[in-house]
């Protein structure tokens, strides 16, 4: 090879060299988080607000802040229409660019997530959803589903039932409670714990299956609870299902403040049933408004400069927006605790496990954020995934939902032993499934 | 177990005669529907060979569009029932330049390919509909602008057999007018000119190009026609839950009414949509809770296939002889 030759093919690696040199470094000067998301297809009605909340949120942090102690967030969404197939896809498009977390954002796609976040190293924060018995620490290290589990709803409204009869848990006895629920690894989730429940606690369960083809075609399910005359109704369902629900249980004269649902419908699920809809009742955890100087900067820095994808700004603090507003919340504060632990700016999926297990958001740190009053003080552990942290129980008033219970702790005493069995049959199932090697940092 | 699933539904029946009305009255209201969604494909089907995978998101496409009209009007000052009936028009409109894209951009390079190349062509409308439709309109669920268009609300309760049975006035609605579109479809494709025209070009393309008939025109009326079809589809199963993406899986229950009745019969379509629509709901009503429940998605498939065990053809198809 002449001299020539020589020195266009130094110039040659040199151009391919130096932008991935480039690229490392930047990679290294930020911390990348992928956000997947459903803004199409039959469920994009939950999804979208939710995918609006969580970005919203990162965003402001890199336009306010300039990302997290100084670092960057790369933020990307991945578009899984619900669908575990897809779901998986964008699971190992993201993988190779090294993500801090992943947040499935379905009980579908986490499932097949949890044994190959220890694997890749990538925590998976299945927020308020996903397997209950990954709140166990010590056998699901990568596992992350605060702050509460479906089966501690399950138990929360089971006791606000209570309640409304007038006394503690053993009124539940002789009682019919409906089930109606997404047929799908979500709604099936509280099975094996109503079954366990109604023999213990005496009340009969009818379960009201909704296939997902289904979801807006519920006439057969509530010409059947018209002939059960169940006495009260839990919904748990997702998307379309949600709003159908509400309007079959209005055309069918169901008592709505008889008719109470898991965390997630939306002011739209009950908006188009009308005033038939006033007294439906949900869980939830957070404030509904956008009353927080959070939630003012977001307007300020991210809504009204054009970066936000809500259609219009009163979607800003309806309940599911704030939803994802809290999941980031989680992802935020587990990238500064992880920075604080390590001493490190840019952060890795490893460290990020370690700062969730050490998250300890407080009265203080919520008033820091600006997020005063908005919702409880969130602490995991090693050993406590979860937190098991108290809901309440809020009703649809006809133009938004409104507090109408204390907060309810979930029935640990049930559901714990549940957990710690479910824990160790899905280990047995998935043997040889690896020991907890990771250490513990919390205190 | 045998009494279960051989005596027990039969004995409820009689017991409660009153909820064997409202089940049959629910599952008529579904199958008159069911029968609109099935006829979307009947027609393009018959016309151009075509089975429509885009009719789904037609369905959503139009109500999303609908709603985005009305809003606009709306938010610039005008809403009530003469806003809602401007936006119906346009969002006619929209479908009228909707068919004739898709005749220019799609079927026409495609004349001539094998039945397969247009079939995938109808996955590519999909997803472009999709994307053009999260794009413009976004992926919150909207409410249906029912009231405006005077579809009525509130319900009709009549005691009968010992007990109450409660008719929804949008159900009513929604089998009325389902009923008379499929009644006016089917003259329109009987008695009118265009419609032996649609026939002649659903029996030959190359015979009726012979006889002077236009195959771009008449596919432009068809993709047309099913385009207002997924209109009325969508404003009745919107204002029974909401106006989202989730429409389109609405549309897949119209595969065993298509299985049922076939392709190309405008009869079959109806019958076998009223077939599957109170068998569906007797099923999941009556046998569903020896099952668990949740069985009315694969029910409808299984009452399908049981009728082409006797008649292979379908409901109203011909049996077809080929001689060797």
């Amino acid at each position: 090879m002449s001299f020539k030759n020589w020195l266009y093919a130094l110039s040659a690696a040199a151009a391919l060299t130096l932008p991935a040199v480039h690229g490392a470094q930047a990679q290294e000067e930020s911390i990348y988080v992928p956000l997947f998301t459903y803004r199409t297809g039959p469920f994009a009605g939950s999804g979208t607000p939710i995918a609006n909340g969580m970005h919203d949120y990162l965003t402001l942090l890199n336009e306010r802040d300039g990302g997290i102690g100084g670092v960057k967030l790369v933020v990307e969404e991945c578009e899984t229409g619900y669908d575990t197939k897809k779901g998986l896809e964008c699971y190992e498009s993201v993988k190779p660019k090294k993500p801090v977390i992943v947040n499935p954002w379905s009980t579908g796609i986490t499932l097949p997530l949890i044994p190959k976040a220890a694997v890749d190293k990538i925590p998976v924060l299945s927020m308020a959803y996903g397997l209950s018995a990954s709140a166990k620490g010590d056998t699901f290290p990568w596992i992350f589903n605060p702050p509460a589990t479906y089966w501690d709803g399950f138990t929360q409204i089971l006791q606000y039932i209570a309640t409304q009869e007038g006394g503690g848990i053993d009124k539940l006895k002789g009682k019919k409670i409906g089930y109606i629920y997404l047929d799908a690894s979500f709604g099936r989730e509280p099975l094996p714990l109503i079954e366990q429940l109604s023999k213990e606690l005496g009340f009969e369960a009818k379960l009201y299956p909704v296939a997902a083809a289904d979801m807006q075609n519920q006439s057969s399910q509530w010409l059947s609870v018209r002939r059960d005359k169940p006495d009260y109704m839990i919904l748990y369902g997702w998307g379309a299902l949600n709003a159908t629900a509400v309007k079959e249980a209005v055309k069918t004269n169901y008592p709505m403040e008889k008719f109470i649902s898991i965390w997630w419908p939306s002011e739209d699920d009950a908006k188009g049933a009308g005033d038939g809809a006033k007294g439906f009742k949900t869980l939830n955890w957070h404030a509904v408004g956008a009353d927080f100087p959070l939630l003012a900067d977001i307007q300020k820095h991210v809504v009204d400069a054009g970066k936000s994808q809500v259609s219009s700004k009163d979607k800003v603090g309806q309940v599911l927006y704030n939803r994802g507003i809290y999941n980031s919340m989680l992802i935020a504060e587990a990238i500064r605790k992880a920075q604080e632990i390590t001493g490190k700016k840019a952060v890795t999926g490893e460290d990020v496990r370690r700062g969730l297990e050490g998250l300890n958001i407080d009265e203080a740190r919520l008033k820091e954020i600006g997020l005063e009053g908005f919702t409880g003080a969130v602490k995991l552990s090693c050993a406590d995934h979860n937190g098991h942290f108290s809901t309440f129980v809020q009703s649809w008033n006809g133009t938004t939902y409104e507090k109408v219970s204390d907060y309810i702790a979930p029935m640990s005493d049930k559901v714990g032993p549940l957990l710690d069995a479910d824990a160790k049959a899905y280990a047995e199932k998935n043997a040889p499934w690896p020991a907890r090697a990771e250490a513990c940092d919390a205190s | 177990m045998l009494y279960n699933i051989f005596i027990d539904p039969f004995v409820q029946m009689a017991q409660m005669p009153d909820l064997l009305v409202q089940t049959l009255w629910e599952g008529l209201v579904s199958g008159v529907l069911y029968a609109l969604i099935a006829l979307g494909f009947v027609l393009i089907f018959k016309a151009s060979g075509v089975f429509n995978f885009a009719q789904g998101i037609m369905v959503v496409f139009s109500a999303l569009t609908l709603v985005g009209f009305y809003d606009k009007f709306s938010a610039a000052g005008f809403s009530g029932h003469v806003a809602a009936f401007v936006a119906l028009i346009l969002t006619a409109a929209v479908m009228f330049v909707l068919a004739m894209l898709v005749e220019r951009v799609v079927l026409r390079p495609l004349v001539n390919q094998p039945d397969i190349i247009l079939f995938m062509a109808t996955f590519g409308i999909t997803y472009v509909l999709i994307g053009f439709g999260e794009m413009v309109f976004g992926g919150d669920p909207k409410q249906m602008i029912a009231s405006e268009l005077y579809l009525p609300s509130g319900s009709v309760d009549v005691e009968m057999l010992g007990g109450l049975v409660s008719f929804q006035k949008i159900d009513i609605a929604a089998a009325v007018i389902a009923s008379v579109m499929i009644v006016g479809l089917a003259l329109f494709f009987q008695k009118t000119r265009i419609g032996r025209a649609l026939r002649a070009v659903a029996d030959s393309h190359k015979a009726a190009l012979s006889v002077g008939i236009s195959l771009n025109q008449i596919w432009v009326i068809v993709w047309f026609a099913a385009g207002l079809v997924a209109l009325v589809t969508g404003i009745m199963w919107g204002a029974r839950s909401d106006v989202s993406f989730a429409l389109e899986i609405v549309a897949l229950k119209a595969l065993p009414v298509l299985v049922l009745g076939g392709l190309t019969s405008v009869p079959g379509a109806i019958v076998g949509g009223l077939i599957i629509g109170i068998g569906e709901k007797l099923g999941e009503f009556y046998w569903g809770p020896l099952l668990g429940g949740g069985i009315e998605s694969w029910f409808a498939y299984a009452i399908a296939l049981l009728f082409l065990l006797y008649r292979p053809q379908g409901l109203f198809g011909d049996k077809i002889i080929e001689r060797i």
